[in-house]
């Protein structure tokens, strides 16, 4: 076994010199909830270790003056659930990565990782993809950014170019009326894996949904935004029939596969069932009612 | 193999260990630095009998490394008594007899203090999902709720 070295850069350079000099032995060290279980499995036996926690970029919290905010990709569920204001602007976002795993869990892991370790059933992808988030990624070659959707390509494995760093996710500014939820389904009542997650993003105006997106996991290889659930909302006062089509538009987006935790014709189902229920919390946390 | 040098604080005490770069932090706490209390029970993050804070957030020792410990605060069930006096938690735990073979008891003392000094006052539900991540295998999860809930009690009364 080849010996393991651990580095803690100070700034974004340094990590992305050392990460993508070191090539495909190399593992990014966020939260390391993912990264240690699968070390000690000996799934992974990677050279090089690169802790981001010291860059100041990846464990800052900022909400701009527009009400958008900016959160570091190595910031841990806790440091969120304490921040503030963000669970007050997006509480479908903080609920999803709350979820993740328990308090222990939870005091380290970030949606960072959450993101990056390529998991359909990631709890805070579909709250991310949601809440339109956008992905600042820098590599050798400069920094891009990138949809949150857009960073899975399959179980374990995401769009990313080699040598590149997650750094933060930008989430945007919300009219007035604007709110979110997430929902999972899991078999037993904490510390599990969602069978389903159901994103859901809203803005409502006059009673009138304006604005909505839909993020849906643990369906597909990768964790959707559901378009078409989206359009049957928008324009819709959330009347039956519109969370009927969109629950069918989520159903049929269903690509999932059977396991221990559910059959194909279960998730696909309840895809539809969750859709209805996040969207009606979204709805009243909007609305205030 | 280059052992890697860390300086740390661990229960209010500043501490220096070595260690190798892929040890955990529960490798360091039980072998160069001899603090037993902290279990290893799963390893991977999912029985919490390794639970510690790190910077004051509850975290497992079995999914940090050691060498993250380097300029930061670690707290671990042997900083929890003061002296002989047992923390309040402690104490209930014994009085209630919250523990049977002993192996979940820290990483659930070391869980409930974290509960308790972000919310005095957690109703039973909230300790639930609070101690979801500490597995008990033998004595069930009632008497323990209890001696939570109970301490809490006593603490807001003092």
């Amino acid at each position: 076994m080849t010996e393991l070295r651990y580095l803690a850069p100070d700034t974004l350079d340094e990590a992305i010199g050392a990460f993508a000099k070191a090539g495909s032995a190399a593992r990014i060290l966020a939260g390391g909830t993912d990264l240690l279980v699968q070390m000690r499995s000996g799934m992974l036996r990677p050279g090089v270790i690169v802790d981001i926690k010291k860059i100041p970029e990846m464990t800052e919290i900022e909400q701009a003056a527009d009400g958008s905010f900016r959160i570091g990709a190595a910031v841990s569920g806790m440091a969120l659930a304490e921040h503030k204001t963000f669970g007050k602007v997006w509480p479908g976002v903080l609920e999803a990565v709350n979820l993740i795993g328990s308090k222990q869990v939870q005091g380290r892991a970030s949606a960072g990782g959450n993101l990056c370790n390529g998991s359909p059933a990631g709890d805070s992808v579909p709250a991310m993809v949601a809440a339109a988030a956008i992905v600042t990624v820098q590599g050798p070659d400069g920094r891009r950014e990138i949809k949150v959707e857009d960073v899975p390509a399959g179980p374990g494995r995401t769009n990313l170019k080699p040598g590149e760093i997650l750094v933060s996710f930008a989430l945007p500014p919300r009219p007035p009326g604007s709110s979110d939820a997430y929902l999972r389904m899991i078999p037993r009542t904490e510390m599990d894996i969602a069978v389903v997650g159901v994103g859901v993003s809203l803005t409502i105006k006059d009673g009138t949904v304006t604005a909505a997106r839909v993020g849906l996991g643990a369906v597909a290889p990768t964790v959707l935004l559901v378009e078409d659930a989206a359009k049957a909302l928008i324009g819709s006062k959330l009347d039956d029939v519109a969370l009927a089509k969109a629950a069918a538009a989520c159903s049929v987006a269903c690509r999932p596969i059977d396991d221990k935790r559910g059959t194909i014709a279960y998730r696909t189902k309840v895809a539809g069932v969750l859709l209805k229920r996040t969207a009606a919390i979204a709805a009243q946390r909007a609305t205030g009612k | 193999m280059a052992k890697v040098h860390v300086t740390t604080s661990i229960n209010g005490e500043p501490m220096e260990f070595l260690c190798e770069p892929s040890d955990t932090m529960l490798d360091a706490l039980r072998g160069p630095l001899a603090l037993t209390g902290s279990k290893e029970g799963c390893a991977s993050g999912d029985c919490g009998a390794c639970s510690i804070t790190l910077d004051d957030r509850l975290i497992c020792s079995c999914l940090m490394l050691a060498v993250e410990a380097q300029d930061h605060e670690i707290r671990t069930i042997e900083g929890m008594a003061q002296g002989d006096k047992l923390h309040p938690l402690q104490q209930k735990f014994l009085e209630m007899a919250a523990l049977q073979c002993g192996i979940c008891t820290s990483g659930m003392l070391v869980a409930s203090d974290a509960l308790l000094k972000k919310n005095p006052d957690p109703s039973e539900e909230e300790v639930r999902f609070w101690l979801a991540g500490n597995l008990c295998r033998c004595t069930g999860y009632d008497k323990i709720v209890r001696a939570v809930m109970e301490t809490a009690a006593e603490m807001r009364a003092q």
